[in-house]
């Protein structure tokens, strides 16, 4: 295991009309890309938990992305505003938890936006693949005598 | 729970990259799978039988398909589902297209990924639970936004059909630019002559409601329920007393104040104006800025001389609102402005060709009022400048489209025709006069189009360059246009009296706010977006929402009218129904557990969380929960991940199906 090539896993939490819409153009333009990440739909970013997050580094992920639309182009009009609250408080939570927050990653991408889409998940698997994998998450169980399964 | 996993090929497109038997043989053995096979074409009728088949041999009770993106073929599955029985929220779909097999080129990494993204949704599909439509009315009535050929032909449609139309206009009087056209291509057909008529009937129709002089403030509601807020901007002048004489226009002091914007600013007009005699309504509007009433507080004239006592300087701008079941967005397009009027858009223009700084050089538009029988020159052909004939004319193409270092790619589609049609109406009109075209490429592409252009060329004698100016500078009166003849390889100079510049066409500069009024998405230049480029092109991502014209894509009037009868097309198959169903993924509380904090009811955009008292049998209340109105809620989700105690869920996405697709995310690899 430790002799093979690190491939790191990401999720992406997408939000249904911008960011999701946009991986499929990409997709009808075929522009190619890594095939680490691995899509999570929901309507909005406004939906997602921040536990979400954590749990998606629980089971291993090494990097998680969060996109959506952007700023005042909301499907729902305030969603994108709710979920970027709440990740300037998460962010800091995070590093407090044990989990570096630089392993988690935002952006905007609306349906028109294929390219970069492209170039965020690239930059993202890029990005977590130099920071090698994530292990904080088993450090910490052992720490509070869980067991690692 | 027995499940069925149907891997789609897609002809070639997933089956190339994606090993399509063994992502279904991997997904047989996952736990809950009771059935898994791969096909060539899962959404022909062959495939979905098979679905159908297997649902009823194998009793499944859900469903996950792999193919293409749910945007594409969501619908198709779950009705086909749906009809052997299974409830339709029950089926998912995992992209092996868009998101894996077009994406990749490595085989084993894209079945890997393949095979993830169907556990996932087969996991995610173990918690999913039947789900009923919502139902609700429709409202049969359209509003539409832009008073322009489009919007006219739009409205008509529906109005025609037996249904009221809200038609809302920015500009004092409907008809849009092509009421500024003077001859149409490719028949040389006088443009008013075949718009007014058309404009009149909107005027005149007992269905149609015009709201001119307006604009659309707010828009609440979804398909079928709109409710919209339009802000009529003062006129001064009461538009139910006023009959349209015209005198207060004509006794209007202040004569040459301002640049008319209907003569693109070759010509001047009052501080009273109607934009131009055709006007519908034809009611005229104070420009505030310029008024000597507005500034000094004296004159008063036209309200003295108006014998229905129309006028009202302290008239203020009203909120109307409208209550609609479609909408139909038919804004338009504005001419790429090099430096005519300060513009907001970074453009960086082309200096080299000195438009704004050389009189003669105009724009397409420009060029439309000198050749208009309406216009500044009463159609005569004089240069603006010294009001001469010029007899050496250059029109120059593709200035800013397809020009990725202006910011524009694309393509503005009409320029080949109209600058065809402008040299035409120059020699038609100028006899003695020679007319050079500067050109990359002809685009005729349309019925009678090319034999238009030939025509220019072959009966007209206008003179065709391929290539591109490089510099425009005065000399002695005459404009020098240097460029280069790449078909004969040598540098071109020509001496010309006048040169106009065949611009290209661009978003509104208002089109991102109303995009986003609208909820509607719109690409990089501004231009709104279609909900699929070839199948869904006058729908929106906005159910309800549908585009018409140039306000989506470049496009002359023969599209554009066409949009627009296939816009209303689609708004009166909205109509044709007096209810709707709505995908009922909407949020629902669990009152049981629900503290009443009310967070959900403070992040809701659409006020769609309620207070709802619980009782006691006596009639106390007990406790104040929360309470979902499903027909206003638009099924975001945000409530969902701010309440404390998880009390309230997003029906199709609760938390136990996010949780099982991240839970089950990475076991292979």
């Amino acid at each position: 295991m430790e002799n093979e090539k690190f491939e790191p896993k990401i999720v992406a939490f997408v939000c249904n009309w911008c960011t999701y819409t946009g991986a499929d153009l990409a997709g009808t333009s075929r522009l190619k890309q890594q095939t680490n990440a691995r899509l999570i739909r929901v309507p909005c970013t406004g939906r997602i938990d921040p536990v979400f997050i954590i749990k998606a580094f629980e089971k291993g992920a090494d990097g998680v992305l969060v996109s959506g639309c952007h700023p005042n182009d909301c499907h729902y009009n305030t969603g994108n505003f709710h979920a970027r609250r709440r990740w300037i408080f998460f962010r800091q939570l995070l590093d407090f938890v044990g989990i570096d927050s630089s392993r988690l990653y935002f952006s905007w991408v609306s349906a028109s936006e294929g390219k970069k889409w492209v170039d965020v998940v690239d930059g993202v698997i890029n990005s977590v693949r130099e920071k090698g994998p994530f292990n904080g998450y088993k450090k910490l169980n052992k720490e509070i005598e869980i067991p690692v399964k | 729970m027995r499940i069925g996993v149907f891997i789609c090929h897609c002809g070639e497109n997933i089956g190339r990259t994606v090993d399509c038997p063994s992502v279904a043989s991997a997904c047989a053995n996952f736990s809950g799978v009771v059935h898994a096979e791969d096909y060539k074409y899962m959404c022909s009728d062959p495939g979905q039988n098979l679905i159908k088949q297997a649902i009823k041999e194998k009793n499944l009770d859900a469903v996950v398909v792999g193919s293409c993106s749910p945007h594409m073929h969501e619908k198709t599955f779950r009705k086909a589902c749906s009809d052997a029985g299974i409830n339709p929220f029950l089926v998912e779909m995992a992209n092996l297209r868009e998101h894996c097999s077009w994406i990749h080129d490595d085989v084993p990494s894209a079945t890997r990924k393949a095979i993830d993204l169907v556990r996932m949704l087969v996991e995610k599909v173990k918690f999913n639970e039947p789900l009923i439509p919502i139902r609700v009315p429709v409202t049969k009535r359209a509003l539409v936004i832009g008073g322009g050929i489009s919007g006219i032909q739009a409205s008509l449609d529906i109005a025609n059909a037996g249904y009221e139309v809200v038609l809302v206009e920015k500009e004092p009087s409907i008809g849009g630019h092509m009421s500024q056209l003077s001859e149409t291509f490719p028949t040389l057909d006088c443009s008013q002559c075949i718009l007014t008529p058309r404009m009149v009937e909107v005027y005149q129709h007992p269905r149609i409601k015009l709201v001119s002089y307006s604009e659309v403030e707010n828009v609440e509601g979804f398909i079928g329920n709109f409710s919209v807020t339009i802000r009529k901007k003062a006129r001064s002048v009461k538009d139910e007393l006023c009959t349209g004489c015209g005198l207060c226009v004509q006794k209007c002091p202040i004569k040459k104040v301002a640049l008319s914007d209907f003569d693109e600013g070759l010509a001047t007009r009052p501080a009273m104006y109607v934009p131009f005699p055709q006007a519908v309504p034809n009611i005229p509007v104070i420009d505030r800025s310029v008024c000597t009433y507005f500034k000094t507080g004296k004159c008063q004239l036209c309200k003295k001389v108006c014998g229905r006592e129309a006028i009202d300087f302290e008239q203020q701008d009203q909120l109307i609102k409208e209550d609609v079941g479609a909408i139909i967005v038919a804004t338009g397009y504005k001419l790429y402005t090099i430096d005519k009027k300060p513009d907001e858009s970074m453009i960086k223009g082309y200096g080299e060709y000195g438009y704004g700084k050389f009189k003669d050089v105009v724009d397409g538009l420009q060029f439309e009022r000198i050749a208009s029988a309406s216009g500044p020159t009463s159609g005569e052909m004089l240069r603006p400048s010294d009001k001469t004939t010029p007899k050496k004319i250059v029109f120059i193409q593709c200035v800013g489209s397809r020009d990725e270092s202006k910011g524009f790619s694309y393509c503005s589609k009409i320029c080949c025709m109209y600058t065809a049609k402008h040299a035409m109406l120059y020699k038609h009109k100028v006899h003695d006069g020679e007319a050079y075209v500067f050109y990359m490429d002809i685009r005729a592409g349309g019925k009678n189009y090319d034999e238009f252009v030939r025509r220019a060329i072959e009966e007209d004698g206008v003179k065709y360059i391929r290539g591109r100016v490089s510099k425009i500078y005065e000399e002695n009166g005459k404009l020098i246009v240097k460029g280069e003849d790449t078909l004969a390889g040598v540098r071109v100079e020509i001496d010309a009296d006048m040169v106009v510049l065949a611009t290209a066409m661009i978003a509104q500069n208002d089109s991102v706010k109303l995009a986003q009024t609208l909820s509607v998405s719109y690409d990089k230049y501004g231009f709104f977006n279609e909900s699929h480029p070839k199948l869904k092109p006058v729908e929106t991502s906005t159910g309800g929402i549908f585009l018409a014209g140039a306000c989506n894509a470049p496009r002359d009037i023969p599209d554009s009218v066409s949009m627009a009868s296939a816009a209303a097309a689609k708004a009166l198959v909205l109509f044709g129904s007096d209810v709707l169903e709505r995908e009922p993924v909407v949020a629902k509380v669990n009152e049981a557990t629900c503290a009443g904090c009310f967070y959900c009811q403070k992040v809701c955009a659409y006020n769609a969380i309620e207070q709802k008292e619980i009782k006691d049998r006596q009639g106390n209340v007990i406790k104040v929960v929360a309470y979902v109105n499903s027909g206003l809620c638009q099924g975001c989700g945000t409530c969902n991940a701010t309440c404390p105690s998880k009390s309230v869920e997003l029906l199709g996405f609760k938390d136990d199906q996010i949780y099982a697709q991240i839970n089950s995310f990475a076991e292979v690899f």
